[in-house]
């Protein structure tokens, strides 16, 4: 089969019609989940589907793509979305954050700031903040509806009571805009502060669940805690030791069979641009930059 | 909430609760049919009646977890069933209280006991870890469970203590009108004992007004200090609660009471 019997960007022009209808509301409601009717796509579930299908809702033929998981561009996953927009829109992608009109990520945000006229389009396992302690959906609707986001604090109080701290560290739950409450998508809390008042558009896809929901440019998001225990954005009290960055989030590497180990940007664009202009960490290769 | 406030002087001479004619249908079949009565602050009315006699009904329609069909509801002059739902929700986590007969129902089986305490407080508002623990550790030691047991999920719970968690998690944020619908149900005679006791207690020294429905006359007894009877919906006969018992009128509560004491 040549590529040329799919539609651009694979959905036909209805579907994309219906969901780019619920990315408006989205973007007119922030933080607010908007039903939307998922497709299968060709791939499995945990790959992203809702994320994929709001960007292929969004593409035009002169985007230029880019596709990022837990802040790499080379794995598996980040690799094969690519490519099938590649094959199925026929868009130019790069690695480049600056580059980019339109981000597709899994876990992270990049450490480049956003700019206006761009789209961060995250993929999103579980939609709803509130699942985890009150499982029926009609209910956790009518608490959004009615503002009644006490069980929000319930689970940050079992957090403390049993771990002395917060210790939520991905999906860390938001409220938008004084609003809504949100959950991220699993990236890390030290992301949370990039959410609020970003100057690109941030849209939210979850597949399976089938909600898409939004926060337009420069919405206000902050983060839940409690007065006597704030939230604190935090990262492994390291710098990279490619780039030397420090205050970029970072992964840790294990090295060698011996229990070595470094830690490196987890965003690679970012760490390799550094390292372009000269930037060095700790183990930085010899003759390098 | 500032609604309520502003009528807070006015009440000490008015019913708190206020009913007339209040009628539920479950299709053809009759929920309870015109019950009419006045709560005042500070009483405990006790709704008695076999099984089936619609008490459970009556309860939910006035705490609103079940839509009424005919009749209208006062509480402090505001006519509940006019509200809107996030008013009559506001009113019910923060003005009143419902103790459900099975504690499952009415607490997180998945959340520690101070978080159960603690979500009224956190629903309200409060924002500060350790003050809300600290009212979660006063209460749990109100309700006589040791509050080193706090972090403690209500799984790891007996069934008295469970019931005496749900209290707390109720009393909390100090409500005014308490809804119970038999709150000593399936317990032990013994832990009933002091369950009794202990609400006795709460609600003298919280000033409470309980509407608190039970088919044991012996509950209704120590609790109420006036009874409603009801019989296939409707209620047949109502009064102090020593002289509903001591001196019935209706044939029905001769018989209700008279089946009491021969046990
Ligand atoms: N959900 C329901 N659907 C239909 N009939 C109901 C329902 N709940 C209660 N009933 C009926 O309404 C009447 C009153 O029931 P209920 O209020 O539960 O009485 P009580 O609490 O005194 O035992 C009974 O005839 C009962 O069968
Ligand atoms: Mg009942």
């Amino acid at each position: 089969m040549t590529d040329a019997a799919y539609n651009f960007a694979y959905l036909d022009e209805a579907t994309k019609r219906m969901i780019r209808r619920a990315l408006l509301k989205g973007l007119a409601i922030p933080g607010y989940q908007v039903p939307f009717a998922s497709r299968e796509m060709p791939m499995p579930y945990g790959w992203g589907t809702g994320g994929v299908q709001v960007t292929a809702a969004c593409l035009t033929p002169g985007d230029t793509l880019k596709v990022i998981d837990q802040g790499a561009d080379d794995t598996t996953n980040a690799v094969s979305i690519r490519k099938f927009f590649e094959r199925t829109a026929g868009v130019a992608t790069t690695e480049r954050t600056a580059g980019a009109s339109v981000i597709q990520t899994r876990h992270r945000i990049p450490e480049k700031p956003l700019t206006e006229g761009q789209i961060l389009v995250y993929q999103v396992p579980i939609p709803e903040p509130l699942r985890f302690l009150e499982p029926r959906e009609s209910e956790t609707r009518r608490m959004h509806a009615l503002e009644e986001y006490g069980l929000m604090h319930v689970k940050l109080y079992e957090d403390v009571a049993r771990h002395g701290a917060i210790a939520t560290s991905y999906a860390y739950p938001v409220r938008v805009e004084g609003r809504y409450v949100m959950d991220p998508s699993p990236i890390p809390k030290f992301d949370n502060p990039k959410l609020s008042g970003m100057a690109a558009i941030q849209l939210f896809g979850a597949g399976r669940e089938q909600r898409v929901y939004a926060l337009p440019p420069y919405s206000r998001v902050v983060s839940l805690d409690f007065e006597d225990h704030p939230f604190e954005p935090t990262k492994a009290d390291h710098d990279c030791d490619l780039c030397g960055a420090s205050a970029s989030y970072l992964d840790e590497v294990i090295t060698d069979d011996a229990g070595g180990r470094m830690f490196v940007c987890s965003d690679t664009d970012y760490c390799a641009g550094r390292r372009a202009a000269g930037q060095r960490g700790r183990l930085a290769p010899e003759g390098e930059a | 909430m500032t609604a309520f406030d502003r009528t807070l002087t006015a009440s000490a001479d008015a019913p708190l609760l206020s009913v007339q004619d209040l009628t539920k249908r479950y299709g053809r079949r009759i929920g309870c049919e015109r019950v009419s009565f006045d709560l005042w602050p500070g009483e405990v009315l006790g709704i008695v009646g076999e099984s089936g006699s619609g008490k459970s009904t009556l309860l939910g329609c006035l705490a609103g977890h079940l839509a009424a069909d005919e009749g209208q509801i006062l509480y402090r002059g505001h006519d509940i069933l006019a509200m809107s739902e996030p008013e009559r929700r506001l009113l019910s986590r923060t003005e009143w209280a419902f103790v459900h007969q099975n504690p499952r129902d009415g607490l997180r089986m998945g959340v520690s006991a101070g978080g159960n305490v603690g979500e009224r407080l956190m629903a309200i508002g409060a924002r500060n870890y350790g003050a809300i623990r600290n009212a979660a550790s006063d209460w749990l030691t109100k309700v006589e469970i040791d509050p080193g047991r706090i972090d403690d999920r209500p799984r790891a719970f007996s069934g008295g203590m469970q019931q005496r968690l749900q209290i707390a998690r109720n009393l909390v944020t100090a409500p005014r009108l308490v809804f119970m619908d038999e709150p000593t149900g399936g317990l032990d005679v013994s832990v009933q004992a002091r369950l009794l006791d202990l609400l006795r207690g709460l609600v003298r020294d919280m000033g409470l007004s309980v509407v608190i429905v039970t088919h044991d006359l012996a509950v209704a007894r120590l609790l109420a200090d006036r009874l409603m009877v009801m019989k296939d919906g409707r209620v047949i006969e109502t009064g102090l609660t020593d002289q509903v018992l001591d001196d019935p009128q209706a044939a029905y509560t001769q018989l209700l009471v008279s089946s009491v004491l021969q046990v």
